[in-house]
């Protein structure tokens, strides 16, 4: 089968998933339950995905480490989105110069 | 709501500015998808990954989708498996249709869902109050094209990348997911316990027999689901404010 057939299938599948909850979901949902885990899921994803693929990631496990560490005390502190993601890569890049 | 009545074009450069770190790190995981064995394997040419990556704008989910390319399969493993690998999406439109303006035009929806990848939706939902269609497509406009030429440019290139480089880049989008979730971890305590749960079961599901066998997609929806719903309930929301201002 040609690749482009797969391709389509694969965006097909991919898009319901995403336009689903989106357009069928139109008001305010009322259970506080379920306003409460929406409210967590941004939260809890990004947490479970961050870590340790972070350290995964790298080509030495403690570089990742190292810009884990980095990246919150950054982020505690209060740069944005840019500034951390940018410290967490030179944090990287310096620290395997010497690891690698 | 803390909306502040900005114009459009001042929430596409907003948007714009933070889609630069996704862009950067979309490039490098596009370009190691694009030279990935799997791609390799399924025979991609670069314009095959410049389609696959635009239409599709999902990692893992389509590393998935290019094993079951290279591996010739049935096209309902292809629906299935991209079901499986993408499920979190589900989660994801979920919490934006909570945060849309019932007012706004119903094609923002349509074009939004388009682009839910785990950074666009991270950036998008940050922000206070209504989610913003335009913000987003600022943030779309700069990383979208970086993920589907990064592939092309993988396809074609085979392994140019240095390794430091790579590795490097790599960390961007993390970086990023960071400078969401620990803002408001140190504004609200359960927030930060929360993050810590989830480092600790997440890295605990990676490393253990037979739950570490379960793809990271998967992976991700368990927890999100488990945790997400212990949350819920052990620390439910005040009523009316969950769909509001403080996610930033």
């Amino acid at each position: 089968m040609s690749n482009y057939v797969y391709i389509l299938v694969m965006a097909a599948v991919i898009y319901l998933i995403r336009v689903l909850p989106m357009t069928l979901i139109r008001r305010p949902i009322r259970s506080r339950f379920l306003q409460s885990f929406l409210f967590y899921v941004p939260y809890v994803t990004l947490s479970v995905m961050t870590f340790p693929a972070i350290v995964d990631a790298t080509q030495h496990p403690l570089a990742g480490v190292l810009a884990l560490v980095v990246g919150v005390v950054a982020a505690w502190l209060g740069a944005g989105l840019m500034p951390v993601a940018v410290l967490c890569c030179v944090t990287v890049f310096l620290s395997e110069l010497i690891l690698v | 709501m803390s909306e502040t009545r900005s114009s459009i074009p001042a929430l596409l450069r907003q948007g714009a500015r933070n889609g630069i770190p996704i862009g950067l790190g979309y490039f490098a995981v596009a370009f190691a998808l694009g030279c990935s064995k799997s791609a390799v394997d399924a025979g991609l040419t670069p314009f095959q990954g410049f389609l696959a990556s635009l239409l599709c704008s999902a990692s893992a989910g389509e590393y998935a989708g290019l094993g079951v390319m290279a591996a010739k399969s049935a096209l309902v493993e292809m629906v299935v498996i991209s079901l499986i690998a993408n499920a979190r999406y589900l989660l994801m439109s979920a919490a934006m249709s909570q945060r849309m303006d019932p007012e706004g035009n119903f094609i923002h929806r349509l074009v939004m869902s388009f682009f839910i990848t785990d950074e666009l939706f991270a950036v998008t939902i940050a922000r206070p109050g209504y989610l913003s269609p335009w913000y987003m497509y600022g943030a779309i406009l700069v990383a979208s094209p970086c993920w589907s030429l990064g592939t092309a440019l993988g396809c074609a290139a085979g392994d140019v990348m240095p390794p430091r480089l790579g590795s490097a880049l790599s960390v961007a989008l993390f970086g990023m997911f960071l400078a969401i979730v620990i803002p408001p971890a140190r504004r609200e305590r359960v927030i930060a316990g929360i993050v810590a749960v989830c480092f600790a079961a997440s890295f605990a599901m990676s490393r253990l027999p037979v739950v570490s066998q379960i793809s990271e997609g998967t992976r991700t929806i368990i927890l999100t689901v488990i945790i997400a719903s212990a949350a819920a309930a052990l620390f439910p929301r005040p009523q009316g404010s969950g769909e509001g201002g403080e996610a930033a």
